[in-house]
């Protein structure tokens, strides 16, 4: 895979970088992880942090050190879809520890692994900002709130459908 | 009264037509009229204190803001909220964005910002799209971009992302992320209102702060500033989770009663299936859990009201903070062990590694938490953790230190009996919970 933006995606990245003042194009370094991680199979690996990094003409190093710095950088690879279920204190009193543990079953994984079939992985999460719509899980973009074991079934069911598709 | 949320229940009120129908923007218009330092006098008049969880004086923190010539200054809007128990910003982003994108507007006249950035958490992932189309909207009406109404003034407001860290909600850290960093948070002095981002004068105040300062200017700060109890004026937004049969956002005036909180209909509704109330953290995961005989009522016997200063009657002893607002409650079923267990890991995955009494502090104390939790805890850990917690407090370069040792210190404080039990009885304490013990419903306590 070569890695290159497509020219959409550099368009995005020179409006990004034009957001920050002259010689502050570092400040879009978050940005451009994330859509760096988007397009380039939900991971960082250490080519696309350079990539990065020539993008905004800074040292690979300081893409890294950043990279590693913040949990939602997958430093290694992951399934097509990531299931990060929240299991702090307010998701806890409601229920996520039966969340995870149904998932870790059915799906025959451990926390931090990817399931057999390269679909899923479990990813847990501290806090997202869902208490009051708990258990929840984040899927992708979107959050999964007020979770049963019976939605999560749903969820996985839909999510494997919609792979073979 | 609602202030911020009174029309969150129109249809549309998420985009430009209907706000505006509603009266958005009187507040920027009435503001261009006045001078910045009019405007700054107004927010202090009104008493308004950060909703972030600090609760500083907004405009004090204003008027600190230094102003050398020709140096560009900006404002930061904190919406990296991450706090475990508050969702509150988020519900504000997400229904009323030009209430938010309002108070940046009116916020960076009277602070001279040109350049507003919004810092929100990268989680929120979907929100930045509703924020920059709320932005869109606002430019394509006059409010944002070049010469706004005439006025002279230029301002734009930009988005972005976080990458996941709760450390990035402690000001500092906000803005070395901001400038393409980790989170470290910075030694102070120089504060940020001196040198901030781009070591330029900065301001960082948080979502639900920053919105209200549209009330405050449609009404005048003084009328803001009798609204409330005390030193708590306006409304706050609650962030109410845990036990409780209706979860959620809701914007409370500051004399309501603990009790009619948790337990009215037009609040949180109770606690489901009947379950008694065991205890509750009000003001965020950092701020010291109470049990329910000291939620409800002092210990000098006053009712406490959810503001500022009741919460916090008592100190540390009895008492507890206000906070962010996120309002945690815990039923008799639950377990302080195991909740404050899960609380030691988030600061312990949270902590950013630049200080070793929180980097190795909140290693030790999930620890032992855990080892107590899973019945290996031996009598002398309890002491241990109460030991480690308080040499982390005050120690650290951030508040995540302190709130680190809180939680874990208020527990220990008041429901050592639990931890005890753990100890004493590991097999059983691995089939069933401590229950509610001697921390009765306050209800029931008060009335025997």
């Amino acid at each position: 895979m070569s890695i290159q933006f497509s020219q959409e995606k550099l368009d995005k990245v020179k409006e990004i970088i034009a957001r920050y003042p002259e010689g502050k194009q570092k400040s879009a370094l978050i940005p451009l992880l994330h859509l760096a991680q988007e397009e380039f199979g939900g991971w960082l690996d250490v080519p696309v942090m350079d990539y990065v990094a020539s993008l905004l003409h800074i040292l690979p190093i300081e893409v890294y050190e950043v990279a590693t710095f913040y949990t939602m950088f997958n430093m290694k690879p992951v399934g097509k879809y990531v299931l990060e279920v929240c299991r702090t204190g307010p998701c806890m009193l409601r229920g996520s520890d039966q969340i995870i543990d149904h998932i870790k079953t059915k799906l025959s994984i451990k926390e931090g692994e990817t399931s057999a079939d390269g679909l899923f992985t479990l990813k847990p999460a501290e806090c997202l900002g869902a208490c009051g719509y708990a258990p929840m899980m984040q899927l992708g973009k979107h959050f999964r709130e007020n979770l049963t074991v019976e939605k999560v079934d749903t969820l996985l069911e839909e999510l494997k459908a919609n792979a073979k598709n | 009264m609602k202030l911020l949320l009174e029309n969150a229940h129109i249809e549309g009120i998420r985009y430009y037509e209907a706000y505006r129908k509603h009266g958005g923007y009187r507040s920027v218009e009435k503001a261009l009229k006045m001078t910045p330092d009019e405007i700054v006098e107004e927010v202090k008049k009104s008493g308004l204190r950060g909703r972030g969880g600090a609760g500083f004086p907004t405009g004090m923190k204003w008027s600190f803001l230094a102003k050398p010539e020709g140096v560009p200054r900006h404002l930061v809007c904190n919406a990296d909220e991450s706090e475990p128990g508050t969702f509150k910003d988020r519900y504000l982003m997400e229904f009323l964005p030009h209430l938010l994108i309002e108070g940046l507007i009116v916020s960076s006249f009277a602070l001279g910002s040109n350049a507003t950035y919004i810092y929100i958490r990268g989680e929120y992932a979907w929100i930045p799209d509703i924020l920059e189309q709320a932005i869109a909207e606002a430019k394509n009406n006059g409010w944002l971009g070049k010469n706004i109404q005439n006025s002279g003034f230029d301002c734009e407001i930009y988005v972005q992302r976080g990458g996941g860290a709760y450390i990035c909600g402690e000001e500092t850290a906000l803005i070395e992320s901001l400038e393409g960093k980790r989170g470290n948070p910075r030694i102070k002095p120089p504060f940020p209102a001196v040198q901030g981002l781009w070591m330029r004068p900065t301001v960082v105040n948080n979502v639900e702060t920053l919105a209200a300062v549209v009330p405050i200017i449609n009404m005048g700060g003084e009328e803001y500033g009798k609204l409330g109890v005390g030193r708590s004026t306006g409304t706050k937004l609650m962030s109410a989770c845990g036990n409780l049969n209706k979860p959620g956002v809701y914007e409370i005036p500051f004399d309501l009663t603990v009790e009619e909180f948790i337990f009215s209909d037009e609040y949180c509704g109770g606690i489901p299936n009947g379950k008694r109330l065991k205890a509750c953290i009000p003001g965020g995961s950092s701020v010291p859990i109470l049990p329910a005989n000291l939620l409800l009522k002092d210990a000098k016997g006053n009712t406490r009201q959810m503001n500022y200063e009741s919460l916090a009657e008592g100190g540390f002893a009895t008492g507890s903070m206000l906070g962010s607002g996120g309002f945690i409650v815990l039923d008799e079923d639950q377990c302080v062990v195991r909740h404050t267990m899960s609380l030691a890991r988030f600061y312990n995955h949270e902590s950013c590694g630049q200080c070793s009494p929180c980097r190795e502090g909140t290693g030790w104390m999930y620890k032992i938490l855990k080892s107590i939790e899973y019945g290996k805890g031996r009598m002398e850990d309890i002491d241990l953790l109460w030991d480690i917690q308080r040499r982390i407090e005050g120690n650290t370069i951030c508040p995540l230190g302190d709130a680190a040792a809180w939680p874990v210190a208020a527990a220990i404080r008041h429901f050592r009996d639990e931890f005890e039990w753990h100890v004493l009885h590991p097999e059983e304490a691995q089939t069933r919970n401590y229950g509610l013990a001697h921390y009765a419903d306050p209800r029931e306590v008060v009335a025997g």
